[in-house]
């Protein structure tokens, strides 16, 4: 056995303190050290992003991240997104749309969808089609997913849907 | 009292609407468990050696030096499972692809199994097993499989469904027949005759959540288990006979589950846990790699197909045959048989004949993957009948119109259909406006049909109406996709109560009397069937206890809109009961209200689509992308009607994917080269387009609000469609799935040259 790093991180604006091997993954960590179950494992290769999180801004496959590269990061996994009890716009529109069926991918969907409205608020459909192509669906068929996002993106620029 | 499940026209109030799904909440947050999302104190992790080689004879297994290994708790074998299958050779099947006994069948067949407490632990036992393999001769592809020659990979098998048995072995388990009338004849009034062999390539039902479980077994015989499934009782019953527990002891539990599309119908992983958990005297927690999903789990049969079509000049059809050759993995099963019954299901013909005949090759054990089988079938059929409509010089729908099957038509696998939606979803499609919309360059128009047979089985539900009037709906079909919604909408509906007031659980095995899975589409048809039947349970209760309150004869209170009335001139003042009032005072009236129902839900009615395709291909690389897609289909009564439309789309998307990018590749050693996302490409979201749905509501005769199961049947229709739209886009006819760049290539250049 390797010994173990410390690693300080911030995840959902709490600061986070965890020891991990040099090689367990950030979302080895996320799952079986701190609880954080809503980042999914589909395939371990980023092919799939449903184990999809923020870092620093940018959505990262967190299996393909080690646990210590979070050191010193800013980090928002899925159990951050609502505040308290009230859902972000897009957890409610996917919701309302039925964005989802099985939900096993929807957790990286709307980190990812996430991130795309922070970079660009109002993307067209084909913006919206290529920034989720990391991300698979295998139920859906991603017409639902495409207008929850859609809707959600007018909503938090203010127009009515 | 007996359960009237005759259909009766109604105006609804609940059903058809489209209410937030009541575990919506739970997967947006991230906090819905799933397979892999649910610990046991103590839990050891397992992992599985799997063979490296496509067919071989295992000499032997040491498995000394892995035990040795700080931290490993227990290895298994087959020795380790015991067979106690009793002669029963589809149970033998699935013990023997638990983990191979005396021969490796395919790449990834399971060989050894190891628990220990962490992974990396249980990675390097792995590695220290030591499997002395004699390697034989393989062969996975299912035309090679029938040759003469071929390797034999079980030289017991002698093909049955034939006179007389052969009495060598071979690759061809099972030979099947259906049809009627005279073909020969038929064909000899046909002034067209079209004459074309198909060919499919195997794929994955690709759910994103790989199977996982945590396994428990105790000391004194009780056991438990947490698993992604689609049937957690079936898998209860499966597990305990390999396992030779009893089956009332063993109590499973259905996770969130994450797509399962028929794949989650078999045990792979279960039974290794239980008996490594049994060894170790621990729980154990298995979950498969993706890798091992791709490699030991799943796929749907590669087929080879003949089709065979006559008709005149007018369109009639004279005469139809289909010669269906299936892989079906190491071990016989029905999969062909399948495919020869559903081929020509969509229409209504005098002379029809299909062959089907199930393959053995070294691949993973085929499962079922949504309609199993009819979609390679209708690939083959509905490419043909393009083609026909071609040679007769006549419009592809219209000549689907002219031959398509109706109410009293003798379907080609036997029964006499009653109202069915295959002439109004072709009569909605020639209405459709996509249907006359302008083609743009290189830009082809395909459509073709699906059916599935749809099923019942066996269901029983509990709703109990609680102190407050709300109700809870313990079910026993796992949700796969929406149904808690599906089946708290019948309940309100049935009850006379707002949805908001229903909440619908998966119970598990031990709370519960036996379902039989979330397959055949049957999740929310018998399941509803069963709801309205406990409802219905409930009110008589309710109508008891206000006649109790009232003090009047039971036969003068009614129940309406969610109310106990009271009629006739004597009683009819009384101000009504409504759920609520009654609940509350149930503990002075008699106790706890409850309705129960156990029933088997027959009369699941059949279901047909047409879909409507439009593609793009780039003459110079090949490639092609659909640009327009519309799925019509039959749902007998849309229960909720977005989580309908997902399934039509969700289906179409994977018959997408099968008919333009996803195949099993495997090497010239028998090994497969693409077990992972990267390389097996099922569709992303840029590579399709919206997917446009027409919901037709032809109600089913045998279910009280109409229902008939629709999770299937969109996944028929694509491949044809797809095939189509290519082979109209490009001019050469396409009959080997999947569609893939280099094979539009060489069909370009061979009609080229």
């Amino acid at each position: 056995m390797m010994s173990s790093i410390a690693v300080s991180t911030t995840i959902n604006d709490d600061e986070v303190e965890f020891l991990c091997q040099p090689d367990e993954t950030l979302l080895d960590v996320l799952r079986n050290r701190l609880g954080l179950m809503g980042a999914k494992e589909g395939c371990g290769t980023g092919d799939c992003g449903a184990c999809s999180t923020i870092m620093d801004g940018r959505v990262v496959c967190s299996c393909l991240v080690l646990g210590a590269e979070a050191q010193g990061r800013t980090i928002e996994t899925i159990e951050g997104m609502a505040q308290g009890s009230e859902l972000h716009p897009l957890q409610r529109k996917f919701i309302e749309h039925a964005a989802l069926q099985c939900g096993i991918c929807t957790p990286g969907f709307l980190m990812a969808a996430k991130a795309l409205l922070a970079r660009n608020p109002d993307p067209n459909e084909e913006e919206i089609r290529f920034w989720l192509a990391g991300n698979l669906c295998r139920c859906t068929g991603y017409d639902k997913i495409v207008r929850a996002v859609q809707d959600a993106a007018r909503e938090m620029r203010g127009e009515q849907s | 009292m007996s359960f009237d499940a005759a259909y009766r026209s109604k105006t609804f109030n609940s059903v058809g609407t489209r209410p937030l799904r009541p575990d919506g909440v739970d997967k947006v947050t991230g906090r819905a468990r799933y397979g892999a999302d649910f610990n046991m104190p103590g839990q050891l992790v397992a992992r599985v050696l799997r063979s490296p080689h496509a067919h071989a004879r295992i000499k032997s297994i040491d498995t000394k030096q892995a035990e040795a290994v700080k931290g490993v708790k227990a290895i298994i074998t087959a020795a380790d499972l015991p067979d106690l299958t009793d002669g029963n050779a589809s149970l033998f099947a699935i013990l023997d692809n638990c983990m191979a006994r005396t021969k490796a069948l395919y790449d990834g067949h399971a060989v050894a199994a190891v628990a220990a407490i962490d992974e990396k632990t249980a990675k390097q036992a792995l590695k220290l097993i030591r499997v002395e393999y004699e390697v034989l001769p393989h062969v996975v592809d299912v035309d090679a499989a029938m040759q003469a020659d071929a390797p034999v990979l079980n030289d017991t098998v002698f093909t049955s469904g034939v006179e007389p048995t052969p009495k060598t072995p071979s690759n061809v388990a099972n030979r099947s027949e259906f049809g009627h009338g005279d073909v020969d004849a038929g064909f000899e009034q046909a002034d067209f005759v079209v004459d074309r062999s198909y060919k499919t390539e195997q794929t994955h039902q690709g759910y994103i959540e790989p199977h996982a479980c945590v396994a428990n077994c105790n000391s004194d015989g009780t056991a438990e288990m947490w698993v992604c499934t689609q049937g957690h009782f079936v898998y209860r019953q499966t597990c305990a006979d390999l396992l030779g527990l009893e089956v009332s002891k063993l109590r499973v539990t259905s996770s969130e589950i994450g797509g399962g599309f028929g794949g989650k119908t078999h045990v792979w992983a279960e039974p290794v846990a239980l008996a490594l958990s049994r060894k170790a005297g621990r729980p154990v927690k298995l979950i498969m790699s993706r890798e091992e999903v791709f490699r030991a789990s799943g796929p749907t049969s590669a087929t080879s197909i003949d089709v065979r079509i006559g008709a005149r000049k007018d369109g009639t059809i004279t005469a139809a045959t289909a010669t269906l050759r299936y892989s079906n993995g190491p071990y016989p099963d029905m999969w062909a048989e399948l495919g020869a019954m559903t081929s020509f299901a969509c229409y209504d013909l005098e002379n029809v004949k299909t062959v089907g005949f199930e393959v053995l090759v070294n691949r993973p054990k085929v499962a079922a993957y949504r309609a199993p089988s009819a979609p390679m079938a209708a690939f083959a059929v509905e490419s043909a009948i393009d083609e026909l409509a071609h040679k007769i010089g006549m419009d592809a729908l219209d000549l689907r119109i002219k031959n398509a099957a109706k109410e009293g038509t003798k379907s080609s696998y036997g029964p006499v259909y009653g109202p069915i939606g295959i002439g109004p979803t072709l009569q909605a499609a020639k209405a459709h406006p996509h249907m006359s919309a302008p083609l743009g360059k290189n830009q082809g128009r395909g459509m073709a049909c699906g059916f599935w047979f749809n099923f019942g089985g066996q269901t029983c539900t509990d709703l109990n109406v609680s102190a407050d009037g709300t109700v809870t709906l313990a079910v026993g079909t796992v949700d796969v996709g929406g149904s808690r919604a599906s089946l708290s909408l019948i309940a309100a509906e049935e009850l006379g109560i707002r949805y908001e007031d229903v909440k619908a659980v998966i119970a598990d095995t031990s709370t519960l009397g036996y379902n039989d899975m979330t397959d055949g589409s049957r999740g929310t048809f018998s399941t509803s069937m069963a709801t309205i039947s406990a409802a219905r349970n409930a009110i008589e209760v309710m109508r008891k206890r206000a006649a109790l309150t009232w003090d009047i004869p039971l036969e003068d209170v009614y129940w309406e809109d969610g109310h106990a009335h009271a009629s006739g001139t004597k009683h009819g003042n009384r101000a009504p009961l409504s759920v609520k009032d009654l609940a509350a005072e149930a503990g002075n009236t008699g106790g706890p209200i409850a309705g129960h129902s156990e029933l088997v839900a027959d009369g699941a009615g059949v279901s047909f689509a047409t879909h409507i395709c439009d593609i793009e291909v780039d003459p110079e690389t090949g490639s092609s992308r659909v640009v327009r897609y519309t799925v019509i289909q039959d749902a007998g009564k849309a229960v909720h009607p977005s989580y309908v439309e997902g399934q039509y789309q969700g289906g179409a998307a994977q018959g997408i994917g099968w008919a333009l990018n996803e195949e099993y590749i495997y090497g010239e050693d028998g090994r497969l080269q693409n077990p992972g996302f990267l390389d097996y490409r099922i569709p992303v979201c840029s590579d399709l387009p919206m997917i446009d749905t027409q919901i037709l509501e032809i109600p089913n005769p045998n279910h009280p609000y109409g229902v008939r199961g629709v999770g299937e049947t969109s996944i028929v229709p694509p491949l044809a469609a797809i095939a189509n739209a290519v082979s109209n886009a490009v001019g050469v006819r396409m009959a080997h799935i999947p569609i893939s760049p280099p094979r539009i290539l060489a069909a370009l250049e061979a009609d080229a040259g």
